[in-house]
């Protein structure tokens, strides 16, 4: 089986989709001619025509509404934010037309469409090139959320957003695009080829929407992880010798709560990570959740471990990125008694 | 303060902000002399494959075709036969019917809000003549005359107003806020401009797939403020999209004059210009002259020569909505001094000048729109007006915000049906 990276699984899925359904349209922002900024959308034009790949003006309000005219004419828009940080002037036609659109229509028009974007931090993108501003769109009823972290279900996941028949928000993990991070930027990459998720299955193949995954079995803890940070914690619980139960949330919205119930309920304790700032994160919709459905049978204060409550800092990134040695202190602390 | 300070550098003015003020307030005697009419057929029509600047001069006059002796004059004249002047004449007698009952059902307390095109219905219900029936129109709040042009039921439209049982929308809109499918009637949002690159998206996709319809976006003269009228007029200029962008400038955007939206120093069809895509100023209020704009950018359009901007210029003869009331900022016989006169007397008066129309006639066809109104109003009233509404199936507010409920939503659905319960 043929290793790929996350960009070549996300450019594979597009053309297996593109190829199965001529409907589909992907444009944004330099990812016609030139393939995009990251390179995912590499080919398209030249394989489907620049009827259906085109670059689009520097207008992230524009793209998400001209889409959403597309999908009421009956065709299915793929879209690419080039950074999530750009995705604020096409937030009211997201949040007010977007997502309600079914809603408000009683079903007479649909979006489904994909609103692609790269987030996160660690690459010294500054502050306009880090950000994790899910929790923006988990809140907006009408929206699936969804954030791959390797390039297995970043095609199976991407192939299932574009079938779905609502509009998905499609964070992709930068930082991990080339290589999984263990959280330590002072040692060299490790390329995806290495990683057993590195291994995509050719031709069409799909990862549920609102099914999280159990990437480590474990009995000490749950640790609640998407995108990037699945991979951060993964390698901090292997440094320390925690038998920690890993759960990669894959989509936010519809979440997999069954699974995080069931392992919470066995661990007894539970770490909620993110990259993104902490107040009104993700993390504290998963903290109430979890004390919601697992209060009796918690032995510790649920720990968050997030992005601080600043901007994201340019030189000082990596006091920024909630990395191995915060998420060690956290875990002391869920361990602790 | 050190005299090195930039602030106090000699010779320099005291720099002063400008905010627009309108020519009248209440109080004052309404004085539109200065405004320049020009005369009907006064403007030339370009062919509909020139280039767009050929356009140019007229984004700063306006096409008229109802002359002052009530002919229709000029190259702009469509020379429509006299079933379809009539035809217009009856649809627009029946906005204003319409909107006067529904104005005065939302007084009685029957539903929450209403908002009239009072003055305004020549615009929209010109445009659905001049178009087909199969392309797609994304409209504002004020732009019924579009359904009722084309024949959508007025029970129908009662039915959403009154968020009763028949309402296809399932009490979910606010009232007037249609949607229709089948009418080429794009779902109406309650944030301003956003359907003006939304119809930019679905030329595009018009294009894109090879088919022969356009489509048609609206905005009112306060919302081209907005960002989105920007990325509607960048994308339909990129993409040559295959549509008409239009803007209704009725002069208010609830109290604020067209000034604060930019007006004083740029007609709003001269905003074309900057963006390379034709443009055109038409009296709104001679349904002539909207006809034949609309038809001409719909040839242009449909022959993949570009989108147009059309401003309609107007007056919004009556309050914003139910919930304004004008007389707070702009003197209360304004509507009635507006030079370019009442767009359902001007056609009238034109279908009896060419003797195509007598009074009888009129007074008969208002009563039948009269009747055609109230009827629709009772059966409407039947399923309900909103005071009776929202209490059952409450679990409905669940359904439509994804394809399938759920877990969370589900368990929500069943939090609200137990508070019934209590």
């Amino acid at each position: 089986m043929p290793t790929m990276n996350m960009i070549q699984a996300l450019n594979d899925a597009h053309k297996v989709m593109m190829a199965r359904d001529e409907d589909i349209v992907v444009f944004g922002e330099d990812i016609g001619y030139f393939g995009g900024v990251f390179r995912v959308t590499e080919g398209l034009q030249r394989q489907f025509g620049k009827t259906r790949t085109f670059d689009a003006p520097i207008s992230e309000g524009g793209i998400v509404a001209t889409a959403v005219g597309m999908a009421a004419y009956g065709i299915k828009p793929v879209i690419e934010i080039q950074f999530a940080d750009y995705i604020y002037p096409g937030y009211d036609q997201i949040v007010s037309e977007v997502a309600k659109m079914r809603y408000r229509t009683a079903g007479e028009w649909t979006m489904p469409m994909v609103i692609r974007t790269p987030y996160g931090g660690g690459i010294f993108g500054g502050q306009t090139h880090s950000q994790s501003p899910e929790s923006l769109f988990t809140h907006i009823a009408g929206l699936k959320v969804v954030i791959p972290s390797t390039p297995y279900d970043a095609k199976g996941l991407l192939i299932a957003a574009i079938e779905d028949p609502d509009p998905v928000v499609f964070f992709e993990p930068k930082r991990i695009y080339n290589g999984p991070f263990d959280g330590h930027h002072d040692r060299p990459v490790k390329p995806w080829s290495k990683h057993p998720a590195s291994e995509v299955p050719q031709g069409h193949y799909t990862v549920p929407i609102g099914k999280a995954a159990v990437v480590r079995e474990g009995g000490d803890l749950t640790i609640l992880a998407y995108g990037t940070m699945v991979h951060v914690a993964l390698a901090v619980v292997e440094d320390l010798g925690i038998d920690a139960e890993v759960i990669d949330l894959r989509t936010l919205v519809p979440l997999d709560l069954d699974t995080i119930e069931e392992s919470v309920k066995k661990t007894g304790r539970c770490l909620v990570v993110h990259e993104a700032p902490r107040t009104s994160g993700f993390g504290a919709e998963l903290v109430a959740l979890v004390q919601e459905r697992c209060f009796y049978h918690l032995e510790a204060p649920v720990e968050r471990v997030t992005g601080w409550d600043t901007p994201y800092p340019h030189a000082y990134e990596w006091a920024y990125f909630p990395g191995p040695k915060r998420m060690k202190r956290a875990l002391e602390k869920v361990m602790a008694d | 303060m050190s005299d090195k300070d930039p602030g106090l550098r000699r010779n320099a003015p005291k720099l002063e902000l400008h905010v627009p003020e309108p020519a009248f307030r209440p109080g004052d005697t309404p004085d539109f002399s200065s405004l320049k009419v020009p005369d009907a057929g006064a403007a030339p029509r370009p062919d509909t494959s020139a280039p767009a600047a050929d356009t140019y001069p007229l984004t700063t006059s306006l096409v008229r075709v109802l002359g002052g002796d009530d002919k229709a004059v000029g190259a702009w004249d469509p020379k429509l036969d006299a079933d379809t002047l009539r035809k217009m004449l009856r649809d627009m007698v029946t906005v204003r019917i319409f909107d006067d009952r529904m104005y005065r059902a939302q007084r009685q307390g029957k539903t929450s809000f209403y908002m009239k095109c009072t003055g305004e219905e020549a615009i929209a219900v010109a445009a659905a003549a001049a178009l087909d029936r199969e392309d797609m129109h994304f409209p504002t709040y004020r732009q019924q005359g579009l359904l009722i042009a084309r024949g959508y039921p007025l029970t129908e439209m009662m039915n959403q107003i009154y968020s009763n049982k028949g309402d296809k929308l399932q009490g979910r809109q606010l009232p007037i806020m249609y949607s229709d499918r089948k009418h080429g009637f794009f779902s109406i949002s309650g944030n301003l401009a956003t359907q003006f690159p939304q119809a930019v998206g679905w030329a595009m996709a018009a294009a894109i797939k090879g088919d022969s319809r356009i489509a048609m976006g609206w905005v009112g003269d306060g919302a081209t403020a907005e960002g989105d009228f920007h990325s509607a007029m960048t994308f339909a200029a990129v993409y040559n999209a295959p549509v008409i962008l239009a803007t209704v400038n009725n002069q208010w955007a609830i109290s604020s004059f067209s000034g604060i939206a930019g007006a004083e120093r740029a007609t709003f069809a001269q905003r074309a210009v900057g963006y390379g895509i034709a443009g055109l100023r038409a009296d709104g209020n001679d349904a002539l002259a909207v006809y034949a704009a609309v038809k001409w950018a719909a040839e242009r359009a449909r022959s993949n020569d570009g989108p147009t901007l059309i401003e309609f210029f107007t007056y919004r003869a009556e309050g914003h909505s139910t919930s304004d009331d004008p007389s707070g900022y702009r003197p209360i016989n304004e509507a009635k001094l507006w030079p370019l006169g009442d767009p359902i007397e001007r056609l009238k008066t034109h279908l009896l000048a060419i003797g195509e129309w007598d009074e009888d006639r009129h007074a008969a066809m208002a009563a039948e729109c009269d009747s055609e109104v109230r009827a629709a109003q009772k059966e409407s009233e039947k399923l309900g007006i909103l005071p009776q509404q929202g209490k059952d199936n409450v679990g409905s507010m669940f359904e439509d915000v994804y394809a399938d409920v759920p877990w969370h939503l589900a368990e929500q659905r069943d939090e609200a049906l137990s508070e019934g319960r209590d």
